[in-house]
Protein backbone atom coordinates (compact mmCIF):
# COMPACT_ATOMS: atom_id res chain seq x y z
CA UNK A 1 0.00 0.00 0.00
CA UNK A 2 1.25 3.64 -0.69
CA UNK A 3 2.39 5.63 2.13
CA UNK A 4 1.33 9.04 2.27
CA UNK A 5 2.63 12.04 3.18
CA UNK A 6 -0.95 13.79 3.76
CA UNK A 7 -1.62 14.22 7.23
CA UNK A 8 -5.55 12.97 8.00
CA UNK A 9 -4.94 13.21 11.66
CA UNK A 10 -7.68 15.51 12.13
CA UNK A 11 -10.52 13.18 10.46
CA UNK A 12 -11.72 10.57 13.09
CA UNK A 13 -10.90 7.12 12.17
CA UNK A 14 -9.47 7.50 8.91
CA UNK A 15 -7.99 4.45 6.95
CA UNK A 16 -8.66 1.96 10.59
CA UNK A 17 -10.76 0.39 8.07
CA UNK A 18 -8.36 0.20 4.65
CA UNK A 19 -7.79 -3.88 3.64
CA UNK A 20 -5.60 -4.09 0.63
CA UNK A 21 -7.43 -7.63 0.13
CA UNK A 22 -10.21 -5.60 -1.10
CA UNK A 23 -9.14 -5.12 -4.63
CA UNK A 24 -11.15 -6.43 -7.53
CA UNK A 25 -8.74 -4.90 -10.24
CA UNK A 26 -5.93 -8.30 -9.25
CA UNK A 27 -4.50 -9.03 -11.35
CA UNK A 28 -5.79 -7.12 -13.91
CA UNK A 29 -4.20 -3.82 -12.15
CA UNK A 30 -0.53 -4.21 -10.50
CA UNK A 31 -0.83 -1.26 -8.10
CA UNK A 32 2.20 0.61 -7.98
CA UNK A 33 3.13 3.75 -5.71
CA UNK A 34 2.78 5.82 -8.51
CA UNK A 35 -0.84 5.71 -8.07
CA UNK A 36 -1.86 9.10 -6.85
CA UNK A 37 0.92 11.04 -8.90
CA UNK A 38 -1.02 11.87 -11.48
CA UNK A 39 0.11 13.30 -14.89
CA UNK A 40 3.82 13.04 -14.19
CA UNK A 41 5.30 10.42 -15.28
CA UNK A 42 8.43 10.88 -17.50
CA UNK A 43 7.12 11.53 -21.65
CA UNK A 44 8.34 9.54 -24.26
CA UNK A 45 10.09 11.39 -26.53
CA UNK A 46 7.31 13.21 -28.52
CA UNK A 47 6.95 12.48 -32.07
CA UNK A 48 6.66 15.55 -34.51
CA UNK A 49 2.97 16.58 -35.68
CA UNK A 50 3.64 16.57 -39.52
CA UNK A 51 -0.17 16.42 -39.86
CA UNK A 52 -2.91 17.71 -38.24
CA UNK A 53 -4.07 15.59 -35.26
CA UNK A 54 -7.10 16.27 -33.56
CA UNK A 55 -6.98 15.59 -29.78
CA UNK A 56 -9.66 15.22 -26.76
CA UNK A 57 -10.38 18.00 -25.05
CA UNK A 58 -10.15 15.48 -21.97
CA UNK A 59 -6.47 15.53 -21.99
CA UNK A 60 -4.13 18.87 -22.23
CA UNK A 61 -1.99 17.51 -25.00
CA UNK A 62 -1.45 14.64 -27.81
CA UNK A 63 0.06 11.70 -26.91
CA UNK A 64 3.73 11.08 -27.34
CA UNK A 65 2.98 8.85 -30.12
CA UNK A 66 -0.09 8.97 -32.41
CA UNK A 67 -0.96 7.60 -35.98
CA UNK A 68 -1.25 9.64 -38.97
CA UNK A 69 -3.22 7.92 -41.13
CA UNK A 70 -5.89 9.77 -43.02
CA UNK A 71 -5.67 13.34 -41.53
CA UNK A 72 -9.04 15.36 -41.11
CA UNK A 73 -9.94 17.14 -44.83
CA UNK A 74 -12.78 18.02 -46.36
CA UNK A 75 -16.67 18.90 -45.38
CA UNK A 76 -15.74 16.00 -43.30
CA UNK A 77 -12.51 17.28 -41.65
CA UNK A 78 -14.53 20.29 -40.83
CA UNK A 79 -17.26 18.69 -38.96
CA UNK A 80 -14.70 16.32 -37.27
CA UNK A 81 -12.34 19.71 -35.98
CA UNK A 82 -16.27 20.43 -34.44
CA UNK A 83 -16.59 17.40 -32.78
CA UNK A 84 -13.49 17.70 -31.44
CA UNK A 85 -14.72 20.50 -29.26
CA UNK A 86 -17.02 18.74 -27.61
CA UNK A 87 -15.51 16.43 -24.67
CA UNK A 88 -15.76 12.63 -25.41
CA UNK A 89 -18.55 12.54 -22.45
CA UNK A 90 -21.24 14.46 -24.82
CA UNK A 91 -23.32 12.99 -27.67
CA UNK A 92 -22.00 16.86 -29.61
CA UNK A 93 -18.72 15.06 -30.07
CA UNK A 94 -20.12 10.64 -31.26
CA UNK A 95 -22.61 12.39 -33.47
CA UNK A 96 -20.94 15.00 -35.62
CA UNK A 97 -18.06 12.20 -35.98
CA UNK A 98 -20.90 9.42 -37.31
CA UNK A 99 -21.75 11.83 -39.69
CA UNK A 100 -18.35 12.92 -40.96
CA UNK A 101 -17.66 8.96 -41.60
CA UNK A 102 -20.91 8.88 -43.66
CA UNK A 103 -19.77 12.38 -45.43
CA UNK A 104 -16.64 10.64 -46.31
CA UNK A 105 -17.71 7.99 -47.65
CA UNK A 106 -19.06 10.14 -50.46
CA UNK A 107 -16.03 12.11 -50.48
CA UNK A 108 -14.15 8.59 -51.16
CA UNK A 109 -16.33 7.92 -54.40
CA UNK A 110 -15.60 11.75 -55.51
CA UNK A 111 -12.06 11.20 -54.86
CA UNK A 112 -11.55 7.73 -56.32
CA UNK A 113 -14.12 8.74 -59.78
CA UNK A 114 -10.91 11.99 -59.64
CA UNK A 115 -8.18 9.80 -59.72
CA UNK A 116 -9.49 7.67 -62.69
CA UNK A 117 -10.87 4.72 -60.45
CA UNK A 118 -14.53 3.85 -60.72
CA UNK A 119 -14.89 1.82 -57.57
CA UNK A 120 -16.15 -1.42 -58.08
CA UNK A 121 -19.16 -1.98 -54.87
CA UNK A 122 -20.15 -5.04 -56.16
CA UNK A 123 -16.37 -6.27 -55.48
CA UNK A 124 -15.69 -3.89 -52.50
CA UNK A 125 -18.88 -5.62 -51.04
CA UNK A 126 -16.89 -9.44 -51.10
CA UNK A 127 -20.34 -10.31 -53.65
CA UNK A 128 -18.12 -12.99 -55.07
CA UNK A 129 -17.56 -14.65 -51.55
CA UNK A 130 -21.42 -14.17 -52.00
CA UNK A 131 -22.02 -15.77 -54.49
CA UNK A 132 -19.72 -18.81 -54.36
CA UNK A 133 -20.69 -19.72 -50.69
CA UNK A 134 -24.05 -18.04 -50.20
CA UNK A 135 -25.70 -18.59 -53.96
CA UNK A 136 -29.06 -19.12 -52.93
CA UNK A 137 -29.32 -16.55 -50.27
CA UNK A 138 -28.05 -14.35 -51.97
CA UNK A 139 -30.63 -14.96 -54.81
CA UNK A 140 -33.67 -14.92 -52.73
CA UNK A 141 -32.21 -11.30 -50.89
CA UNK A 142 -31.93 -10.37 -54.69
CA UNK A 143 -35.77 -11.61 -55.15
CA UNK A 144 -37.03 -10.41 -52.39
CA UNK A 145 -35.25 -6.54 -53.12
CA UNK A 146 -37.04 -6.57 -56.39
CA UNK A 147 -40.35 -7.98 -55.04
CA UNK A 148 -40.61 -4.93 -52.59
CA UNK A 149 -39.25 -2.60 -54.96
CA UNK A 150 -41.86 -3.76 -57.60
CA UNK A 151 -44.39 -3.26 -55.17
CA UNK A 152 -43.34 0.23 -54.24
CA UNK A 153 -43.53 0.83 -57.50
CA UNK A 154 -47.00 -0.54 -58.32
CA UNK A 155 -48.36 0.92 -55.06
CA UNK A 156 -46.97 4.75 -56.11
CA UNK A 157 -48.85 4.04 -59.60
CA UNK A 158 -52.01 2.99 -58.08
CA UNK A 159 -52.33 5.90 -55.97
CA UNK A 160 -51.29 8.58 -58.66
CA UNK A 161 -54.42 7.11 -60.64
CA UNK A 162 -56.32 7.44 -57.48
CA UNK A 163 -55.14 10.69 -56.65
CA UNK A 164 -56.19 11.69 -60.33
CA UNK A 165 -59.73 10.22 -59.00
CA UNK A 166 -59.90 7.87 -61.78
CA UNK B 1 2.55 -1.13 -51.23
CA UNK B 2 -0.28 -3.57 -50.70
CA UNK B 3 -3.11 -2.37 -48.31
CA UNK B 4 -5.97 -3.20 -47.47
CA UNK B 5 -8.28 0.25 -47.59
CA UNK B 6 -11.40 0.89 -46.06
CA UNK B 7 -14.15 2.99 -48.21
CA UNK B 8 -17.58 3.19 -46.51
CA UNK B 9 -19.88 0.76 -44.14
CA UNK B 10 -19.46 -3.05 -45.80
CA UNK B 11 -16.86 -1.55 -48.70
CA UNK B 12 -13.11 -2.91 -48.10
CA UNK B 13 -10.56 -3.56 -51.00
CA UNK B 14 -6.61 -4.12 -51.72
CA UNK B 15 -5.13 -1.43 -53.04
CA UNK B 16 -1.64 0.27 -53.65
CA UNK B 17 -0.51 2.85 -50.68
CA UNK B 18 2.47 4.85 -49.55
CA UNK B 19 5.32 2.15 -47.48
CA UNK B 20 5.21 3.25 -43.64
CA UNK B 21 7.83 5.21 -42.16
CA UNK B 22 9.63 5.78 -39.16
CA UNK B 23 7.92 8.77 -37.45
CA UNK B 24 9.21 8.05 -34.01
CA UNK B 25 12.80 7.55 -32.84
CA UNK B 26 10.76 4.42 -30.70
CA UNK B 27 9.36 3.16 -34.11
CA UNK B 28 9.87 0.10 -35.97
CA UNK B 29 8.43 -1.17 -39.49
CA UNK B 30 7.71 -4.63 -40.20
CA UNK B 31 6.65 -7.29 -43.42
CA UNK B 32 3.88 -8.17 -42.40
CA UNK B 33 3.96 -11.77 -42.39
CA UNK B 34 0.41 -13.07 -41.09
CA UNK B 35 -2.72 -10.97 -39.99
CA UNK B 36 -5.99 -11.64 -39.03
CA UNK B 37 -9.24 -10.28 -39.51
CA UNK B 38 -11.22 -10.05 -35.98
CA UNK B 39 -14.74 -9.79 -34.71
CA UNK B 40 -13.24 -6.24 -34.01
CA UNK B 41 -12.92 -5.28 -37.30
CA UNK B 42 -16.34 -5.92 -37.90
CA UNK B 43 -17.32 -3.22 -36.02
CA UNK B 44 -15.56 -0.97 -37.87
CA UNK B 45 -16.68 -2.62 -40.86
CA UNK B 46 -20.03 -1.92 -40.49
CA UNK B 47 -19.32 1.86 -39.98
CA UNK B 48 -20.21 1.06 -36.01
CA UNK B 49 -17.02 2.86 -34.72
CA UNK B 50 -17.46 7.08 -34.63
CA UNK B 51 -14.44 8.58 -37.05
CA UNK B 52 -13.32 5.58 -38.94
CA UNK B 53 -11.97 7.52 -42.15
CA UNK B 54 -12.13 6.48 -45.47
CA UNK B 55 -8.48 5.19 -46.61
CA UNK B 56 -7.64 3.76 -43.50
CA UNK B 57 -6.01 0.56 -43.23
CA UNK B 58 -7.13 -1.86 -40.42
CA UNK B 59 -5.59 -4.90 -39.14
CA UNK B 60 -4.32 -5.10 -35.17
CA UNK B 61 -3.30 -8.76 -35.41
CA UNK B 62 0.24 -9.39 -37.03
CA UNK B 63 3.36 -10.83 -37.46
CA UNK B 64 5.95 -9.42 -39.54
CA UNK B 65 9.67 -9.63 -39.84
CA UNK B 66 11.70 -6.43 -38.66
CA UNK B 67 13.03 -3.99 -42.05
CA UNK B 68 14.25 -1.27 -39.78
CA UNK B 69 14.13 0.60 -36.79
CA UNK B 70 14.42 3.93 -35.13
CA UNK B 71 17.36 5.64 -33.02
CA UNK B 72 16.00 4.72 -29.76
CA UNK B 73 14.76 1.03 -30.73
CA UNK B 74 16.56 -1.83 -28.54
CA UNK B 75 14.71 -4.21 -27.56
CA UNK B 76 14.41 -5.76 -31.49
CA UNK B 77 16.86 -5.86 -34.08
CA UNK B 78 16.42 -5.78 -37.89
CA UNK B 79 15.48 -9.21 -39.22
CA UNK B 80 13.43 -10.33 -36.25
CA UNK B 81 10.75 -12.16 -36.37
CA UNK B 82 7.99 -10.62 -33.85
CA UNK B 83 4.62 -11.15 -32.80
CA UNK B 84 2.34 -7.37 -32.52
CA UNK B 85 0.64 -7.27 -29.49
CA UNK B 86 -2.70 -5.84 -30.83
CA UNK B 87 -2.51 -2.77 -28.05
CA UNK B 88 -0.32 0.47 -28.44
CA UNK B 89 1.32 0.97 -25.41
CA UNK B 90 4.40 3.02 -24.34
CA UNK B 91 6.15 1.22 -21.33
CA UNK B 92 6.23 4.71 -19.10
CA UNK B 93 2.82 6.04 -18.02
CA UNK B 94 0.88 4.95 -14.56
CA UNK B 95 -1.05 2.28 -16.95
CA UNK B 96 1.52 0.95 -18.46
CA UNK B 97 3.27 0.63 -15.31
CA UNK B 98 0.36 -1.18 -13.84
CA UNK B 99 0.50 -3.37 -16.85
CA UNK B 100 -2.35 -2.02 -18.34
CA UNK B 101 -1.15 -2.34 -21.60
CA UNK B 102 -4.57 -1.92 -22.87
CA UNK B 103 -5.30 1.34 -21.40
CA UNK B 104 -2.11 3.13 -22.23
CA UNK B 105 -2.40 6.91 -21.81
CA UNK B 106 0.40 8.13 -24.94
CA UNK B 107 -0.22 6.33 -27.35
CA UNK B 108 -4.30 7.92 -28.38
CA UNK B 109 -4.63 11.57 -28.66
CA UNK B 110 -8.36 11.60 -29.82
CA UNK B 111 -9.73 9.55 -27.14
CA UNK B 112 -9.12 9.12 -23.37
CA UNK B 113 -11.20 6.24 -23.12
CA UNK B 114 -9.04 3.42 -24.69
CA UNK B 115 -5.64 3.31 -25.63
CA UNK B 116 -3.92 2.99 -28.91
CA UNK B 117 -4.67 -0.35 -31.11
CA UNK B 118 -3.45 -0.51 -34.79
CA UNK B 119 -5.67 0.17 -37.61
CA UNK B 120 -8.40 0.19 -35.24
CA UNK B 121 -10.25 3.89 -36.32
CA UNK B 122 -9.03 7.41 -34.86
CA UNK B 123 -10.95 6.79 -31.82
CA UNK B 124 -8.22 3.54 -31.23
CA UNK B 125 -5.27 6.65 -32.19
CA UNK B 126 -5.37 6.92 -35.84
CA UNK B 127 -2.80 4.16 -37.01
CA UNK B 128 -2.76 2.41 -39.81
CA UNK B 129 -2.92 -1.69 -38.89
CA UNK B 130 -1.28 -4.38 -39.90
CA UNK B 131 -3.88 -5.72 -43.30
CA UNK B 132 -0.86 -4.97 -45.31
CA UNK B 133 2.21 -6.00 -46.64
CA UNK B 134 4.11 -3.46 -44.17
CA UNK B 135 3.42 -1.80 -41.08
CA UNK B 136 4.35 1.22 -38.56
CA UNK B 137 4.95 -0.61 -35.37
CA UNK B 138 5.70 2.46 -32.23
CA UNK B 139 6.94 1.74 -29.16
CA UNK B 140 8.72 -1.16 -30.48
CA UNK B 141 10.45 -1.71 -27.23
CA UNK B 142 7.74 -2.90 -25.61
CA UNK B 143 4.90 -4.18 -27.44
CA UNK B 144 6.63 -6.84 -30.32
CA UNK B 145 8.10 -9.94 -29.03
CA UNK B 146 10.26 -12.63 -30.43
CA UNK B 147 8.51 -15.27 -31.85
CA UNK B 148 10.15 -18.20 -29.71
CA UNK B 149 11.86 -20.52 -31.59
CA UNK B 150 9.79 -23.44 -32.91
CA UNK B 151 6.92 -21.36 -32.75
CA UNK B 152 4.58 -21.98 -35.49
CA UNK B 153 3.81 -17.68 -37.00
CA UNK B 154 -0.41 -19.36 -37.21
CA UNK B 155 0.17 -19.67 -33.10
CA UNK B 156 2.32 -16.32 -32.81
CA UNK B 157 -0.62 -14.38 -34.50
CA UNK B 158 -3.31 -15.80 -32.79
CA UNK B 159 -1.05 -14.46 -29.32
CA UNK B 160 -1.23 -10.96 -30.58
CA UNK B 161 -5.48 -10.81 -29.58
CA UNK B 162 -7.11 -13.90 -29.60
CA UNK B 163 -5.61 -16.33 -26.93
CA UNK B 164 -5.17 -13.38 -24.59
CA UNK B 165 -8.47 -11.59 -24.51
CA UNK B 166 -9.85 -14.95 -24.46
CA UNK B 167 -7.89 -15.85 -21.30
CA UNK B 168 -8.28 -12.72 -19.81
CA UNK B 169 -12.32 -12.75 -20.20
CA UNK B 170 -11.88 -15.63 -17.79
CA UNK B 171 -9.14 -14.31 -15.67
CA UNK B 172 -11.39 -11.46 -15.42
CA UNK B 173 -14.63 -13.75 -14.02
CA UNK B 174 -12.51 -14.52 -10.97
CA UNK B 175 -13.16 -18.38 -11.79
CA UNK B 176 -13.05 -20.54 -8.87
CA UNK B 177 -13.01 -24.74 -9.29
CA UNK B 178 -16.15 -26.09 -9.55
CA UNK B 179 -17.72 -22.91 -11.32
CA UNK B 180 -20.37 -23.12 -13.63
CA UNK B 181 -19.47 -20.38 -16.59
CA UNK B 182 -21.38 -19.76 -19.42
CA UNK B 183 -19.45 -17.64 -22.32
CA UNK B 184 -21.91 -15.85 -24.64
CA UNK B 185 -20.48 -15.69 -28.46
CA UNK B 186 -19.02 -18.81 -29.99
CA UNK B 187 -16.65 -16.59 -32.03
CA UNK B 188 -12.86 -16.77 -31.83
CA UNK B 189 -13.18 -15.17 -28.64
CA UNK B 190 -15.82 -16.64 -27.11
CA UNK B 191 -14.10 -20.37 -28.10
CA UNK B 192 -11.12 -19.36 -26.50
CA UNK B 193 -12.81 -18.25 -23.52
CA UNK B 194 -14.63 -21.21 -23.28
CA UNK B 195 -11.24 -23.11 -23.32
CA UNK B 196 -9.71 -21.32 -21.17
CA UNK B 197 -12.36 -21.31 -18.22
CA UNK B 198 -11.23 -25.01 -17.78
CA UNK B 199 -7.90 -23.83 -16.92
CA UNK B 200 -9.04 -21.67 -13.95
CA UNK B 201 -10.85 -24.75 -12.90
CA UNK B 202 -14.34 -24.37 -13.81
CA UNK B 203 -17.03 -27.67 -12.75
CA UNK B 204 -18.94 -26.61 -15.83
CA UNK B 205 -18.79 -24.65 -19.13
CA UNK B 206 -21.52 -24.01 -21.72
CA UNK B 207 -21.33 -21.61 -24.84
CA UNK B 208 -24.44 -19.55 -26.87
CA UNK B 209 -24.71 -18.80 -30.44
CA UNK B 210 -26.97 -19.23 -33.32
CA UNK B 211 -24.21 -20.20 -35.47
CA UNK B 212 -24.47 -24.18 -35.76
CA UNK B 213 -20.98 -24.77 -37.13
CA UNK B 214 -19.34 -22.43 -34.50
CA UNK B 215 -21.26 -24.28 -31.61
CA UNK B 216 -20.32 -27.79 -32.96
CA UNK B 217 -16.45 -26.47 -33.21
CA UNK B 218 -16.64 -25.10 -30.04
CA UNK B 219 -18.18 -28.30 -28.58
CA UNK B 220 -14.79 -29.99 -29.88
CA UNK B 221 -12.14 -27.54 -29.30
CA UNK B 222 -13.49 -26.10 -25.98
CA UNK B 223 -14.87 -29.42 -25.00
CA UNK B 224 -18.01 -27.55 -23.58
CA UNK B 225 -21.66 -27.68 -23.78
CA UNK B 226 -22.87 -25.65 -26.85
CA UNK B 227 -26.52 -24.66 -27.36
CA UNK B 228 -28.12 -22.49 -30.29
CA UNK B 229 -30.29 -19.30 -28.43
CA UNK B 230 -32.58 -19.94 -31.43
CA UNK B 231 -33.76 -23.45 -29.87
CA UNK B 232 -33.87 -22.85 -26.27
CA UNK B 233 -36.66 -20.72 -25.68
CA UNK B 234 -35.92 -17.68 -23.25
CA UNK B 235 -31.64 -18.31 -22.85
CA UNK B 236 -32.14 -16.49 -19.59
CA UNK B 237 -34.56 -19.12 -18.28
CA UNK B 238 -32.98 -22.42 -20.20
CA UNK B 239 -29.37 -21.46 -18.02
CA UNK B 240 -31.89 -20.55 -14.66
CA UNK B 241 -33.39 -24.25 -15.38
CA UNK B 242 -30.09 -25.84 -15.79
CA UNK B 243 -28.36 -24.58 -13.02
CA UNK B 244 -30.72 -25.65 -10.44
CA UNK B 245 -33.07 -22.48 -10.68
CA UNK B 246 -29.61 -20.47 -9.39
CA UNK B 247 -27.81 -18.44 -12.32
CA UNK B 248 -24.32 -19.62 -13.73
CA UNK B 249 -21.19 -18.15 -11.37
CA UNK B 250 -19.44 -16.46 -14.36
CA UNK B 251 -21.13 -15.43 -17.51
CA UNK B 252 -18.88 -13.70 -19.92
CA UNK B 253 -20.08 -11.39 -22.91
CA UNK B 254 -17.76 -12.82 -25.68
CA UNK B 255 -20.33 -11.20 -28.15
CA UNK B 256 -20.02 -7.19 -28.32
CA UNK B 257 -22.05 -4.56 -30.78
CA UNK B 258 -22.55 -6.65 -33.04
CA UNK B 259 -25.53 -8.99 -30.96
CA UNK B 260 -28.37 -10.43 -32.68
CA UNK B 261 -31.19 -12.38 -30.88
CA UNK B 262 -33.23 -9.24 -29.80
CA UNK B 263 -35.44 -7.06 -32.86
CA UNK B 264 -35.35 -4.01 -29.81
CA UNK B 265 -31.46 -3.97 -29.47
CA UNK B 266 -30.49 -4.64 -33.22
CA UNK B 267 -32.98 -2.00 -34.61
CA UNK B 268 -31.79 0.44 -31.95
CA UNK B 269 -28.25 -0.50 -31.32
CA UNK B 270 -27.05 -1.82 -34.99
CA UNK B 271 -29.83 -0.24 -37.52
CA UNK B 272 -30.64 3.34 -35.64
CA UNK B 273 -26.67 3.71 -33.93
CA UNK B 274 -29.06 5.11 -31.28
CA UNK B 275 -26.87 3.11 -28.64
CA UNK B 276 -23.42 1.64 -28.69
CA UNK B 277 -24.30 -1.30 -30.73
CA UNK B 278 -26.76 -4.15 -29.76
CA UNK B 279 -26.10 -4.78 -26.21
CA UNK B 280 -28.30 -8.50 -25.98
CA UNK B 281 -25.30 -10.61 -24.93
CA UNK B 282 -24.57 -8.64 -22.48
CA UNK B 283 -28.80 -8.10 -21.19
CA UNK B 284 -28.46 -11.96 -20.95
CA UNK B 285 -25.54 -12.43 -19.10
CA UNK B 286 -26.45 -10.12 -16.54
CA UNK B 287 -29.66 -11.70 -16.46
CA UNK B 288 -28.43 -15.14 -16.13
CA UNK B 289 -25.79 -14.95 -13.46
CA UNK B 290 -26.44 -15.61 -10.42
CA UNK B 291 -26.78 -13.20 -7.57
CA UNK B 292 -23.27 -12.55 -6.24
CA UNK B 293 -22.01 -13.96 -9.18
CA UNK B 294 -19.07 -12.48 -11.78
CA UNK B 295 -20.04 -10.68 -15.30
CA UNK B 296 -17.03 -10.15 -17.67
CA UNK B 297 -17.31 -8.04 -20.72
CA UNK B 298 -14.94 -8.58 -23.44
CA UNK B 299 -16.99 -7.84 -26.53
CA UNK B 300 -16.82 -4.45 -27.57
CA UNK B 301 -19.22 -1.28 -27.60
CA UNK B 302 -18.93 1.71 -28.77
CA UNK B 303 -18.23 4.91 -26.77
CA UNK B 304 -22.13 6.30 -26.26
CA UNK B 305 -24.19 4.31 -24.65
CA UNK B 306 -26.11 1.40 -24.00
CA UNK B 307 -29.26 -0.45 -22.79
CA UNK B 308 -28.30 -2.91 -20.21
CA UNK B 309 -30.95 -3.64 -17.02
CA UNK B 310 -28.29 -2.00 -14.67
CA UNK B 311 -30.34 -2.07 -11.83
CA UNK B 312 -30.74 -6.19 -11.77
CA UNK B 313 -26.78 -5.77 -11.56
CA UNK B 314 -27.45 -3.30 -8.36
CA UNK B 315 -29.85 -5.75 -7.18
CA UNK B 316 -28.36 -8.99 -7.89
CA UNK B 317 -25.05 -7.85 -6.55
CA UNK B 318 -23.17 -8.16 -9.61
CA UNK B 319 -19.62 -7.80 -9.66
CA UNK B 320 -18.96 -6.41 -13.34
CA UNK B 321 -14.94 -6.77 -14.90
CA UNK B 322 -13.97 -5.61 -18.25
CA UNK B 323 -11.15 -4.57 -20.50
CA UNK B 324 -9.24 -4.68 -23.31
CA UNK B 325 -7.01 -7.49 -22.87
CA UNK B 326 -3.94 -6.52 -21.44
CA UNK B 327 -1.21 -8.82 -23.96
CA UNK B 328 1.60 -8.10 -23.06
CA UNK B 329 1.07 -8.37 -19.00
CA UNK B 330 -0.57 -12.40 -20.70
CA UNK B 331 1.99 -13.32 -22.94
CA UNK B 332 4.69 -14.85 -21.04
CA UNK B 333 1.98 -17.54 -19.41
CA UNK B 334 0.00 -18.03 -22.74
CA UNK B 335 3.45 -18.35 -24.34
CA UNK B 336 3.95 -21.49 -21.82
CA UNK B 337 0.85 -22.73 -22.48
CA UNK B 338 1.06 -23.36 -26.14
CA UNK B 339 4.38 -24.47 -26.34
CA UNK B 340 3.45 -27.12 -23.85
CA UNK B 341 0.34 -27.95 -25.82
CA UNK B 342 -1.74 -26.63 -23.54
CA UNK B 343 -3.81 -24.43 -25.86
CA UNK B 344 -3.62 -24.88 -29.47
CA UNK B 345 -4.40 -21.88 -31.32
CA UNK B 346 -3.94 -22.27 -35.13
CA UNK B 347 -6.49 -25.26 -34.52
CA UNK B 348 -9.05 -22.05 -35.11
CA UNK B 349 -6.92 -20.72 -38.10
CA UNK B 350 -10.12 -21.71 -41.14
CA UNK B 351 -9.46 -19.42 -44.04
CA UNK B 352 -5.75 -18.19 -45.51
CA UNK B 353 -6.56 -16.13 -47.89
CA UNK B 354 -4.42 -13.51 -50.21
CA UNK B 355 -4.32 -9.58 -49.25
CA UNK B 356 -5.51 -9.09 -52.62
CA UNK B 357 -8.36 -10.88 -52.03
CA UNK B 358 -9.36 -8.93 -48.71
CA UNK B 359 -13.22 -7.79 -49.74
CA UNK B 360 -14.09 -11.04 -49.85
CA UNK B 361 -12.64 -12.16 -46.74
CA UNK B 362 -14.34 -9.77 -44.45
CA UNK B 363 -17.72 -10.79 -46.15
CA UNK B 364 -16.51 -13.91 -45.57
CA UNK B 365 -15.80 -13.61 -41.71
CA UNK B 366 -18.99 -10.99 -41.21
CA UNK B 367 -21.83 -13.46 -43.07
CA UNK B 368 -20.03 -16.45 -41.56
CA UNK B 369 -19.70 -18.48 -45.16
CA UNK B 370 -17.79 -21.56 -45.64
CA UNK B 371 -18.18 -22.66 -42.04
CA UNK B 372 -15.46 -19.90 -41.07
CA UNK B 373 -14.19 -19.40 -37.71
CA UNK B 374 -10.89 -17.31 -38.04
CA UNK B 375 -9.33 -16.26 -41.30
CA UNK B 376 -5.67 -15.24 -41.71
CA UNK B 377 -4.74 -12.80 -44.75
CA UNK B 378 -1.55 -13.67 -46.29
CA UNK B 379 0.15 -10.72 -48.00
CA UNK B 380 2.10 -11.23 -51.32
CA UNK B 381 5.34 -10.57 -49.22
CA UNK B 382 5.04 -12.49 -46.52
CA UNK B 383 7.83 -15.06 -47.64
CA UNK B 384 6.27 -17.71 -45.54
N1 LIG C 1 -11.66 -6.76 -25.11
C1 LIG C 1 -10.76 -7.11 -26.02
O1 LIG C 1 -9.58 -6.97 -25.81
C2 LIG C 1 -11.22 -7.73 -27.30
C3 LIG C 1 -10.28 -8.28 -28.18
C4 LIG C 1 -10.74 -8.93 -29.33
C5 LIG C 1 -12.08 -8.99 -29.61
N2 LIG C 1 -12.96 -8.41 -28.75
C6 LIG C 1 -14.40 -8.45 -28.99
O2 LIG C 1 -14.90 -9.73 -28.70
C7 LIG C 1 -16.09 -9.94 -29.45
C8 LIG C 1 -16.01 -11.27 -30.16
O3 LIG C 1 -14.97 -11.30 -31.10
P1 LIG C 1 -14.89 -12.48 -32.19
O4 LIG C 1 -13.67 -12.26 -32.99
O5 LIG C 1 -15.09 -13.79 -31.54
O6 LIG C 1 -16.19 -12.07 -33.08
P2 LIG C 1 -17.23 -12.88 -33.96
O7 LIG C 1 -18.06 -11.84 -34.60
O8 LIG C 1 -16.55 -13.88 -34.81
O9 LIG C 1 -18.10 -13.69 -32.88
C9 LIG C 1 -19.22 -13.21 -32.25
C10 LIG C 1 -20.20 -14.36 -32.13
O10 LIG C 1 -21.30 -13.96 -31.32
C11 LIG C 1 -22.48 -14.57 -31.84
N3 LIG C 1 -23.65 -13.88 -31.29
C12 LIG C 1 -24.34 -12.84 -31.82
N4 LIG C 1 -25.33 -12.47 -30.98
C13 LIG C 1 -25.25 -13.29 -29.90
C14 LIG C 1 -25.99 -13.40 -28.69
N5 LIG C 1 -27.00 -12.57 -28.43
N6 LIG C 1 -25.65 -14.38 -27.82
C15 LIG C 1 -24.62 -15.21 -28.06
N7 LIG C 1 -23.87 -15.16 -29.20
C16 LIG C 1 -24.19 -14.21 -30.09
C17 LIG C 1 -22.28 -14.49 -33.33
O11 LIG C 1 -23.09 -15.42 -34.00
C18 LIG C 1 -20.79 -14.80 -33.47
O12 LIG C 1 -20.54 -16.17 -33.66
C19 LIG C 1 -16.21 -8.75 -30.39
O13 LIG C 1 -17.07 -7.79 -29.83
C20 LIG C 1 -14.82 -8.20 -30.42
O14 LIG C 1 -14.78 -6.84 -30.73
C21 LIG C 1 -12.54 -7.79 -27.61
ZN1 LIG D 1 -8.80 -8.66 -32.57
ZN1 LIG E 1 1.54 3.89 -21.54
Amino acid sequence: MENTTKDYSHIKGWGIDADPKNDPTYPMKNRTNGEHLGYSWERPTLQSETVEILHSNERPDVTAVFGTSTPPSGLSGMIRRMAFKKTENDYGHWLPLILADRINVVEGIIEDLRSGHVPNIFAEKGMKAEWKYNRSGLLRQIAVTAIIGYGVVAFYRAKKKRDRGY
Amino acid sequence: MLAMNYRGPLRVRASQKPMPKIEHPQDAIVRVTRSCICGSDLHLYNGAVPDTRVGMTFGHEFTGVVEEVGSEVTKIKVGDHVLVPFNIACGECVFCKQEMYGNCHESNPQATAVGGIFGYSHTAGGYNGGQAEYARVPYANVGPTVIPEGMDPDDAVLLTDVVPTGYQAAEMGGIQKGDTVVVFGAGPIGIMAAKCAWLFGAGRVIIIDQVDYRLEFARNYSQCEAYNFNEIGDPVLFLKKTTDWMGADVCIDAVGAEAAGNAMQTITGRKLLLQAGSATALHWAINSVKKGGIVSIVGVYGPTDNLVPIGNVVNKGITIRANQASVKRLLPRLIEHVQNGVLNPKALITHRIPLEEVSDAYRIFSAKLDNCIKPILISPSAGM
